[in-house]
This record gives structure tokens, sequence and C-alpha cells, in this order.
């Protein structure tokens, strides 16, 4: 049986397979593992963000901040190899203790200054963006034998298809946040949060430092996704990634998860970010299409997503009242 | 009731929320297997003891002992690691979650680090058997009914505690058969030994399950008594706050409902809302102040809420001038020539930001119609006239209202209709929270207006407020309207008897 609230998750899973399916009627080389390979590595950062994104959702929150920290994350990165010759793997260190460390001093402000998590990030985002013009409004190449290394790595599938390291970075990335959030007690906590602040503090759940937890691994996935939008384009571009955020909010509620909190799966982000991969492809495929069609759709297709919860939320209050009645 | 050596012992419980005093020297005591009731009026301070045994809160001053050691819980969580659980009436568990989560949140059995789903549920299964439930844990908690909601709260502070369990309000949105399947559960953790304070205010649910009974008022303690030795009525008065001078043998009030008579232009007949207030038959005549009395929870807000058109009624007419009216919404009320002034001033009445001139404008404006707008000079030469005549203080018509003194309010929020000159004012508690001085005042206002020909409807808990202010006072109990005194009748003793009968009655049925 299908609990209710597993319903969008299982819908959007639906509507991926249903469009993936009319996309290779029209296209059928796009049923290939060259073009799946293709469609993970080119959004692995996205993903890498979104699952961090989810989380902070989960938990009735909102990060805004994620679009400026990957372009803060790769510009430092880039700057520290290329123009400072640090070692990649410090300069990855680097970012990712800075990134967590500004996720948590969000997380902070949040729950102890009791400001909205909307307010938080945003002035984060416009810090982090300001810090990594600080750093260089140029676009900085980067080369390093242990990056051109990571980035010829992939496996090969059947047919032609690589599964490169970026891809197999996100998978991970998506594997870890799936069991952090269904099977430790930081997940349970963060679905406690989302469902009811007040409820969940009666109930003994650490509500600062599982806050303080989520933004900082909102910011450390940020700071890995920066690492890999580096690798992807070989590159340090402060002005690159403006509005990522946007796009993994719509990836986290296209997937499922519920934009007030408490419900919703790390799976149904990768979905998520499927159907949008999917759609870049298509439209990719078609050659006549403008790339804006992308958006277009996703944004018919958040509304849609939008409603169903709505329809969902209001159709178990009913089935709820129903029962009462029925006990009465 | 055999083992009844002191569990839980709070001495001289202090606690003031900036400046004003929430719990004044309040003494406790909960002995092991007792159920103990936990009683008085909104305001008496029964949550705030609670949540400083439970941990929300930290007290000012006085001690509290659990087994004879001194604790002093800094949250919830350190609370139930002492020994006390609390379910409380809304904010409960968690509605997204399954119900093997909600029991098991921050303790989930694990095996390498990640939490043990069959496991959990195992023990899930194991637990709620306990109290007779056989429910699939794995399904959302949202899909079951508030009573099984309730037993699993219970089982998870019981299983986490074990010492202490405060129930705030368990049974206000049960029905009488799940009251008694919780009852059932509550006796049976008495006889494990377990120590129950259990907040509620219908009486005859404390009758039915409680040993003994402790009553706040205004912050202080009136009295703790055993249940079985403490006539109704005494407990009432205690609750009320009046000592009776004379408990005559069969002073039985004569408790007679009056028809609603023709001459009176504004009737309401068979007017009531299924769960909310059943139906009442009220009558105001122009001049007429009419009370309104009953305990927390007897359907006195919800009658004031019918009246004014916040909640709709399901049966019966309203009819000014013998035209029938319907009273779907506030603004229709208003309309209709109805004012009222709620009972949570600050949440509900005022809009603390405003200025006083703007709040005392808001129901005329309202009753024009947004297209036409209050000038500024009229809203000012308004509120001048109005600050003059209810010597609001201070007479300053441009300063936040969330600045000015409670009483205060209260007067703006009077002049709020006035402006509008209604036929019909509802007060709910109009003297709550109000200094002494400001409640004469308001006590005066409401003579000077009935004598200039309104009608009110005045609810309070203070009885002899409003055996002083109306000509007529309609008694609740329960939600349903039981009696109806006036002239000689009308007295205080006799409002606690008609309160005490019904209660009786409704433990005969």
């Amino acid at each position: 049986m299908i609990h209710s609230r597993n319903l969008p998750f299982v819908t959007t899973l639906g509507i991926f397979v249903i469009a993936y399916a009319l996309c290779v009627l029209q296209f059928p080389n796009m049923f290939s593992t060259r073009v799946v390979g293709n469609l993970l590595t080119d959004n692995a950062f996205l993903g890498i963000a979104a699952v961090g994104m989810t989380f902070v959702i989960l938990s009735g929150g909102i990060d805004l901040s994620i679009g400026s920290m990957i372009a803060f994350a790769s510009v430092f990165v880039a700057v520290m190899v290329n123009s400072l010759g640090v070692h990649p793997l410090i300069a990855f260190a680097a970012v990712l203790v800075i990134s967590t460390i500004f996720g948590s001093l969000m997380g902070a402000m949040i729950r102890y200054l009791g400001i909205p998590p909307f307010v938080v990030t945003l002035a984060g985002m416009f810090l982090a963006r300001g810090a990594a013009y600080l750093i260089s409004t140029q676009s900085v190449p980067i080369s390093h034998e242990m990056i051109d290394a990571i980035q010829g790595f992939y496996f090969r599938f059947p047919g032609g298809g690589r599964l490169t390291a970026l891809a197999i970075l996100m998978l991970a990335v998506f594997i870890v946040g799936a069991f952090v959030a269904g099977r430790t007690r930081f997940g349970a906590n963060v679905y406690a949060i989302g469902g009811n602040q007040q409820s969940a503090e009666l109930m003994g759940v650490p509500v600062g430092s599982t806050t303080i937890g989520i933004y900082a691994l909102s910011g450390f996935l940020s700071g890995l996704a920066g690492i890999a939008y580096t690798l992807y384009t070989s590159s340090g571009y402060s002005l690159a990634t403006v509005g990522v955020e946007l796009d993994a909010i719509a990836a986290v509620v296209i997937g499922g998860t519920l934009l007030t909190g408490g419900v919703g799966l790390v799976a149904g982000t990768f979905v998520g970010i499927l159907i949008q991969g999917l759609i870049q492809t298509y439209i990719v495929f078609d050659g006549t299409l403008s790339s804006w069609w992308t958006k277009i759709v996703i944004g018919v297709l958040l509304f849609v997503f939008i409603v169903l919860q709505r329809a969902i939320i209001w159709y178990s209050n009913r089935k709820l009242a129903e029962s009462r009645l029925r006990e009465v | 009731m055999s083992d009844k050596t002191s569990l839980l012992d709070a001495r001289g419980i202090g606690k003031s929320f900036l400046g004003i005093m929430a719990l004044d020297g309040v003494d406790f005591t909960l002995a092991r297997g007792e159920i103990h009731a936990l009683l008085g009026e909104n305001g008496a301070g029964k949550s705030t003891l609670i949540k400083i045994l439970t941990g929300v809160y930290t007290r000012d001053r006085g001690t509290v002992a659990l087994d004879g050691e001194d604790v002093t819980p800094a949250n919830v969580a350190e609370a139930q690691a002492l020994g006390i659980g609390t379910v409380y009436q809304e904010v409960n568990l968690l509605e997204n979650l399954t119900v093997a989560e909600n029991l098991y949140l921050g303790r989930q059995p694990r095996k390498f680090g990640l939490i043990d789903r069959r496991e959990m549920r195992r023990r899930s299964e194991a637990l709620l058997s306990r109290y007779g439930l056989s429910i699939d844990v794995d399904a959302l908690l949202s899909s079951y009914s508030v009573a099984i909601r309730q037993i699993v709260a219970i089982a998870r502070a019981v299983d986490l505690s074990g010492k202490v369990l405060v129930l705030d309000e368990p049974t206000a949105s049960l029905d009488s058969h799940e009251v008694e399947m919780l009852f059932s559960v509550l006796r049976r953790l008495r006889e494990e030994g377990l120590g129950i304070i259990i907040i509620t205010h219908f009486l005859n649910q404390v009758y039915a399950v409680a040993d003994r009974v402790t009553v706040l008022r205004n912050g202080r303690l009136v009295g703790t008594k055993k249940l079985a030795e403490l006539p109704r009525l005494e407990l009432i008065s205690m609750m009320l706050g009046r000592e009776l001078q004379h408990i005559t043998r069969e002073h039985q009030a004569e408790a007679e409902t009056i028809a609603p008579t023709a001459e009176a232009p504004i009737r309401f007949a068979g007017y009531g809302k299924r769960g909310s207030v059943a139906p009442f038959d009220l009558s105001v005549r122009p001049g007429e102040v009419v009370g309104i009395a009953g305990l927390l929870g007897s359907g006195r807000t919800e009658t004031a809420f019918l009246l004014f058109g916040i909640d709709r009624a399901d049966s019966g007419t309203a009819t000014i001038d013998n035209k029938e009216i319907a009273l779907s919404s506030p603004e229709a009320a208003i309309s209709n020539g109805f004012g009222f002034c709620p009972e949570e001033r600050k949440t509900d009445g005022i809009i603390g930001d405003f200025s006083v001139a703007d709040n005392i404008a808001l129901a005329l404006q309202a009753r024009q119609g947004w297209s036409k707008p209050i000038s500024s000079r009229e809203k000012a030469q308004l509120a001048e006239s109005f600050i003059k005549s209810l010597d609001i203080r201070p007479p300053d018509a441009n300063r936040p209202i969330k600045f000015l003194s409670g009483g205060n309010q209260q007067k703006a929020i009077l002049a709020r209709w006035l402006a509008t000159n209604p036929r019909l004012l509802i007060l709910d508690e109009p003297t709550r929270g109000i200094d002494i001085g400001a409640h004469a005042e308001i006590l005066k206002m409401i003579e000077r207006l009935c004598a200039e020909g309104m009608s009110l409807v005045v609810i309070s808990s203070e009885l002899e407020e409003l055996t002083a202010v109306a000509h007529r006072v309609i008694v609740l109990s329960d939600r349903r309207h039981v009696a109806e005194l006036s002239g000689d009748q009308l007295t205080a003793d006799n409002i606690m008897q008609a309160i005490a009968s019904s209660a009786r009655l409704e433990a005969a049925e």
C-alpha cells in the first residue's frame, strides 16, 4: 500500500518514467547509457547541493545561500590551486571547512536569534557572493595533474556511456543522504522539527544542535557542490551558478518534499534532478527549442506539484475528519 | 493506594513574567499511586506550575523534590530523564511521523549506528499491547483518532519517565467513550504506582478518576483536598474564589428558563452549534445587562462566538425587531449593530502597533466599508472625544496601543465599539487582568451604557461582578445553558448551586 505521505514521490517517479518513455518514443537515441551518463555528470553539482536543500526543506527551512556558496567555493579552489599553488586536496578540505562553518553560523543565527531562515540565508547569499567577487572577478582556469586525473576518471557502461567521478560523487551523496535522513537519529530529528518544532522540542528533540547541523550539512554540501562545479568546468568563476539554489528548491519540491517541512524523501530529490536533466536533454535532442523551455516546463511542474501537495493534505484531512465522525 | 509516600513535593513555588506574578508561593504534593487533579480558571497558574515541574520554565523561588531529592530540570529532556513525563493537549506528538517513530523519537533502537526499524516496530507493538492497543505502528500518527494518539502519547511519556505523568487537558476533544478508555488506562497506571497529575475543567471527570484535587486561583494555592471528602459545591466555590457564607440546606436555585419574551427586540431561539454549545434561547431588551456565568470550558466564550457570528450556528434563528437575520460572520454581526470585546485582548482585541486612534476607528471603518475611509481629522476627533469621556491614559491618541496598560487598552476597545453605537455589545471577561481602579470604571461604564438603552451581554468568571451589574444571569455548565436567574434569585450562591446541581445531574445520568 502506498502511504499518502509517499504519494508525491510515487507521482514524481511516475511522471519521470512516462516523460522518459515519451522522449524515447520520439528520439530512440535518448534510451542510451551515454545520455544517462551525461545527464548524471551535467547535474552532479546541482544534485549534491539539492541533497543539502532537501534536509533544510524537510526541517521547514530554506537555504538561499547555496548558489553563492558554490561560486565562492569554485573561485576559492581555483585561486588556491592556480595562483597560490596549493595542493587541490588541501584546497578542497579548506573550502569544505569554510562552507561548513558558514552553514553552522547561519543555523545558529536562525535558532538562537530567532531570525527566519529566509532572511538569514538571504544575507548569507550576498555575503558568499561578495566574498567570491573579493577573491576574483575573473574566470580563473584551474589545472593540476590530480584534477586532470579526477576529470579523466570514469567507468565505461556497456553502450559507450561514462559514469564519471562527478556522477559517482553525486550518487554517493544521494545514497549517504538517504541513509542519514531515513536511518539515523539526526534524520528523524529533522523530520520531527519539520513536522512541528514546538512538539519536537517538547518531545526532547535537541532542536538547537539539529538546526545547526542541518545548515552545516547544507553548507558542507554547497562547498562540495562548488568543488564538483570546479571539476566540471575546469575553472572557478564568481559570477557563475546564480540562482542555483532555486533550481535545487525546484528539484526538492518536484521530488515530492513538502515545502512546509516534515514530509519528503531524499530519493525524491534525485528524481527531481533527473526530471530537470531530462527536460534539458530533450531540448538538446530537439535542437529547435530554446533553452528557456526548461524553465517553463519546470515552472509548470512546480505548479502542478504544489497543487498536488495541497490536494493531498486536503484529502487526508477530510478522510481523517470522516473517520472521526464515524467513530463518534 | 497502599503506598502513599510523597513522590513529588513542590514547596513555595514562585514565578513571575515581566514583573507579573504568575505563581506565588504554591505548594503541591503528589503521592505514589495517586491521580491528582489540578484545577483553576484561566490565568490561575496551572500551566505555569506544570511547566515548572516539567522543565519548560525555571522557577524563581521554591523547591521541588522528587523521591526526596531536590531537582531543577532545565529542560523537557532533563525532566524526562528524572522521571517526569508530560502529555499536552494540543502540541503533542508529530502527525507527520509514524506511530513507532513517535514512540521512539530520540531513543530509536540502533544497529551498526543506523536505526533498526524492525526492532523499533517490534518494541512499539509490545509497548502498545500493554495498553490494549493493537494497531499498525508503521502507519502515520495522523491516520488515528485523537484518543489513540493520546494513548500513544501516554505510552511514550510513561515509557520514557515512569514516575510522574502530567496530563494537560487530555480529554478536551474526546467523546465519553474515549474518555472512559483513557481513564481505564490511567487507573491501571495508578495501580502500577505512577503519580499522575491531570489538568481538566470537567468536574465530573475529576470526581470520576482523581483521588485528590489542588485548586489554584490567581497564582495562589487555594487548597488541596481529598475528593471523597469534598462536596461539589465547595470545590466550585474554591475555584470561583468565593467563600460560602450561607450553605443553606436546600436552597436550590429555581432554575427556570424564560422563553424569549415578545417585547425583546433581539432574540435568539434554539440557537446552537453541535460540539460547541447546545441550543439555547436568549433575548435581550434595550437597557438590559444579561450576564453569562459558568466554569472554564462550560461554553461561555463559545456562546459569545455564536452571538457575534465568529462561529456559525447550525440550529435556531436570530431575530432583530421580528426580522430574521443571518449572523454568518462578524461582519454581518457588525452591520446588524453588534459589538464584541473578546476575552483575549492582546491577541484578538488590540492591534498592538496601531495607534490608539486607529484602534478606536477600526470597527466604525469596518462598518462604513473600506471604500469610505474615515479622514484623519474625523479619526482624531473620535479618538479625542473617547479619550476624554472614558479617561484613557495617557491621553495621547497617536501612541501605539501596546504601550498602554491593560485597563486602558480595554477602554480603547470599548471605545472602538461605542463609536459604532451598537445595539448589542458582548463583553467577554471585560475586567480580566486590569487593575482595580479601571475595573470599577468599566463596571460603571457598563451601567451607564445600559442606562442609555444599550443591550449588553457580559461574560465573567467573577460572580460578584455579574451579580452587581447584570439584570439576569444565564448559567452554563458542560456547554449547556442550565439556568437563568434574575431578581432576588440572582446571588453568587445560587449561581454556584446551579452549576453544582447540573454537574450532579450529569453524573447521575
